[in-house]
């Protein structure tokens, strides 16, 4: 008997599983899809925002506020790349002021430091920003985070800790006993005393699968250009719009990694898994984020893609019990500002939830680090130099876009949750995400993964199973 | 620390040339830095023939033209690397590599040629819409699989864009079994060269539809279906023109791009509007002492050019390295008109003639060529049967020259 599962590896069922491992518990989180933070986790707008926006007093005002201050130990303690380099939500139209200053009290309801800056002190900060700009609310403790590194890392820091991680295994059914589930999946059969429904898209469905339940998940698509990081200082922090009822709007944001998008679009749908863009959608945001920033290089352009968010049917993060069952945890609708929120959420739902079903004893031996990844793009020569001595891997670049070595990407692979495929390679090292998109470092990268699982390289998936890169070998070659 | 004369970039066409020809003029102490396993760049997975009509009079496969330089250099003991990817370079001319048996060196150089390539367009670039899964590819990519490890990307093949190296493949993918569906190109003209439709496309009866493109890619996790639709004179796609081809794979061929990150982390290049660095007529940058040639430059058609470029901007390298030779007034060349871009971007005053290339942005009949410095007309020439797929190659006399910019224009009258 587990004491826990958790269905779902996302940036949430991450966290709290790191969360959990604090404790004498033996937990099993179960992940359908080939990789860790593999779905909205993997494509979302990456930032941490202050909290000042949501309604004061819902779950996502509470949370957000607690989680953004969450956020610099964390990323310290997991290694995660991480900046607080702050938000600004400008206005182009006088008749816009009236929800600036809505803004601006709302901010101060939630406890979030917020200043209002002039025209002047706007394009000081940020001197691309459209000249039809009238002035900006300038969220300086929000930031932006790297939210594959903080999946993976979360996640690895969970099971070096203890927890067991099931990738590939989604959940069929669920069994409500007297005071345990039975949880049935697509490889086996478990018996647990708490469930956590984490499932991101699907929370809906696995709740249902105990309880009738009252809310439902609405699948709301945003679609994002990404930019190289050819152009520095286009942007220094994440620029918004005003939000509306869709939304926060479409931004020009940069990354941690130096690179720049634009989007998202926010349209809801039937689907649960079309991550489509379309020209249409695409072209509306380029004209969205031309208003922001007019001189936008989309020659630039190196990847077009989209995230589904998990919008809840009440509009508020639905966490706690499922109907009567206490040991039954569901969090669900974690949308915008869910990642911000994750790390408040977390300590929520153990605290506040699991605590109430399941005695905690913390463990002695909790290491709250991960061991330390090496970037030899951060490095200087020396630091390089003595590390190429003790690896020479490290010496060998074999992503030229990004200035990844061999090196790297061997320690990915040797880690508690290594990638699967090409894209779980590119999220952790960077390998491909250049502007070549891997045109270079694509084969390294698949000899390495059919090395490390024994599989041939027509098994090598770009994602999850099913998505092979080639399909026949014809030959053999002679590398004489 | 190390010191060269002369550090060359690039183990490629343009970098076994510019190396072997700089020796020649004088240049010794010379050492060149490849990424590869192996001399000699793209032309390693370039398996068909036709290169070297040009130079040697003869059709090569991409490794036989290599080849060729490789024993040049070879036999000149020119020292080089594999395995070897340079990760900066400075203004001071230092250029930082790193590899498994060294580490990350730095080498002080007199002067550096950066011949570095291009790489692909890529599906993200064109933002091709549809669904994200596995099995879009670039016609370069699926090149190097098929043609250096011996494996199929696809077996329904359709290919976007009919660049040169997509029709290749087109004719590589059917004679390994493969069946390509057909060739979609949104301009309403190929970018390929001539003999390449024929050789490649219709000798197999593989359709090429023009002013056509991918208007949806479908499938859950590789490739079922793509959308094909027609597009009109604004490249804009028609509605209603949408028809579904089932496939396992599209290929790419949507263009090359000059890979010039080194330069764009350097800073204080200017780039032009093929994306490529501006240089002047010895193929010199901005920055005295830093060269390049080939592909990084200015994607070529031929690898017999870039090999001739390669060579001119060796003896370039030579010229300065020996003779300290550096050009202080330089005037500035422009492109206009129906002309895409010009190579080069500016002349030494005190140059006597003027070397340059240029491409067309679309098909032309007859148009005519105007270089002029102010009122003065220098030369006026008629062209005939201009495609934007062939480079134009020309030379001007240079004479009495004053300070103000030569101007270089393509127009119908």
């Amino acid at each position: 008997m587990k004491d826990i599962i958790i269905i779902g590896a996302g940036v949430t069922g991450a966290l709290i599983a790191r969360e959990l491992s604090k404790y004498n518990l033996d937990v099993l989180v179960l992940e359908k899809e080939s990789d860790v933070g593999n779905v909205t986790s993997s494509a979302n707008s990456a930032i941490i925002h202050s909290g000042y926006d949501p309604k004061p007093g819902t779950l996502k005002a509470k949370l957000n506020v607690k989680g953004a201050a969450l956020y610099p130990a964390l990323c310290d303690e997991l290694d995660v790349s991480y900046s607080m380099c702050g938000t600004l939500t400008i206005i182009d139209d006088e008749s816009q002021w009236p929800i600036f200053k809505e803004l601006l009290e709302r901010s101060k309801e939630n406890g979030v430091e917020m200043l209002s800056l002039s025209k002047e002190e706007l394009l000081k900060l940020e001197p691309n920003i459209t000249p039809n700009a009238l002035g900006a609310l300038y969220a300086k403790k929000a930031g932006i985070v790297n939210p594959f590194e903080l999946v993976v890392n979360a996640m690895e820091n969970a099971v070096d800790n203890g927890v067991t991680l099931h990738i590939n295994e989604g959940v069929n059914d669920i069994k409500a006993k007297d005071n345990y589930f039975i949880v049935k999946t697509n490889k086996g059969e478990y018996e647990t005393k708490v469930v956590i429904n984490a499932a991101g898209l699907y929370s809906d469905k696995i709740a249902s699968m105990v309880n009738d339940i009252d809310w439902h998940i609405i699948p709301r698509k945003g679609e994002y250009i990404l930019l190289d990081h050819r152009t520095a200082g286009l942007v220094r922090r994440p620029i918004f719009p005003l939000p509306s009822e869709k939304g926060k709007g479409i931004l020009v944001a940069p990354t941690t990694s130096g690179n720049y998008y634009l989007g998202p679009s926010s349209e809801p749908q039937e689907e649960r898994d079309d991550y489509s863009t379309d020209s249409l959608t695409l072209g509306n945001i380029k004209t969205n984020a031309s208003r922001l920033v007019p001189n936008i290089p989309y020659g630039d352009t190196i990847r077009v893609f989209a995230g589904l968010r998990a919008t809840p049917s009440t509009h508020d993060f639905i966490i706690g019990p499922n109907g009567k069952y206490d040991n039954f945890i569901n969090v669900a609708g974690i949308e915008s500002p869910g990642l911000a929120s994750s790390p408040a959420i977390a300590q929520y739902v153990v605290h506040d939830f699991v605590e109430k079903v399941l005695p905690l004893n913390k463990k002695d031996n909790f290491n709250p680090h991960i061991r330390k990844h090496i970037k030899i793009k951060l490095l200087n020569e020396e630091e390089r130099n003595k590390l190429v001595k003790e690896n020479p891997d490290y010496g060998r670049i074999v992503c030229n876009c990004e200035q990844v070595s061999l090196g790297e990407l061997k320690d990915v692979l040797n880690r508690s949750v290594p990638p699967h495929s090409v894209k779980g390679m590119k999220r952790r090292t960077r390998a491909g995400f250049g502007r070549c998109q891997g045109g270079y470092c694509l084969g390294t990268v698949s000899f390495l993964l059919a090395e490390k699982y024994g599989i041939e390289l027509t098994e090598v998936n770009y994602d999850n199973e099913g998505s092979n890169l080639i399909i026949e070998k014809i030959k053999k070659v002679n590398n004489d | 620390m190390i010191k060269k004369d002369l550090v060359v970039i690039g183990g490629g066409a343009g970098g076994l040339a510019a190396a072997i020809s700089a020796y020649d003029n004088g240049v010794k102490d010379i050492l060149l830095l490849e990424r590869e396993d192996h001399l000699g760049g793209i032309l390693d997975q370039c398996i068909h023939n036709g290169f070297g009509l040009t130079t040697f009079k003869e059709e090569l496969t991409g490794p036989e033209y290599a080849d060729r330089f490789i024993k040049e250099l070879k036999k000149r003991n020119i020292e080089y690397k594999l395995l070897t990817q340079v990760s900066k370079i400075t203004k001071n001319k230092e250029v930082f590599y790193s590899n498994s048996d060294e580490g990350f060196v730095k080498v002080e150089a007199k002067a550096i040629i950066l011949a570095t390539g291009s790489y692909e367009r890529t599906p993200g670039a064109i933002m091709v819409p549809g669904d994200r899964c596995s099995g879009v590819t670039t016609a370069g990519t699926a090149q190097k699989i098929l043609n250096t490890t011996g494996y199929l990307v696809g077996k329904k093949v359709v290919i976007l864009g009919s660049g040169d190296i997509g029709l290749i493949m087109a004719r590589r993918l059917t004679l390994e079994g493969a069946k390509v569906i057909c060739v979609a190109e949104i301009m309403p003209f190929s970018n390929g060269l001539n003999r390449n439709i024929v050789q490649c496309l219709q000798d197999f009866n593989i359709p090429l539809y023009l002013s056509t493109t991918v208007s949806n890619v479908i499938g859950k996790n590789r490739v079922e279906k793509v959308e094909l639709s027609s597009v009109d004179e604004n490249l804009k796609v028609i509605p209603g023109t949408a028809r579904e081809i089932e496939c396992d794979c599209l290929i790419l061929s949507v263009g090359l791009l000059p890979q010039t990150t080194l330069l764009e982390e350097m800073g204080g290049v200017k780039f032009e509007r093929n994306r490529g660095p501006s240089v002047d007529n010895n193929f010199e940058l901005q920055i005295p002492g830093i060269f390049t040639c080939g592909n990084c430059l200015h994607v070529h058609d031929l690898v017999d050019f870039v090999s001739q470029e390669g060579l001119a901007a060796g003896k370039s390298a030579a010229e300065y390295i020996v003779n300290n030779k550096e050009e202080k007034d330089k005037l500035p060349v422009t492109a206009g008109g129906l002309m895409g871009y010009v190579v080069p971007n500016y002349v030494n005053k005190s140059a006597e003639e003027l070397n340059f290339k240029f491409r067309v942005r679309k098909p032309t009949e007859k148009a005519f060529l105007y270089i002029t410095q102010g009122d003065r007309l220098l030369k006026k020439q008629v062209l005939t049967l201009l495609l934007p797929s062939i480079m134009v190659e020309g030379k001007v006399k240079l004479t009495d020259l004053t300070n103000e910019p030569i101007e270089m224009r393509v127009d119908y009258e």
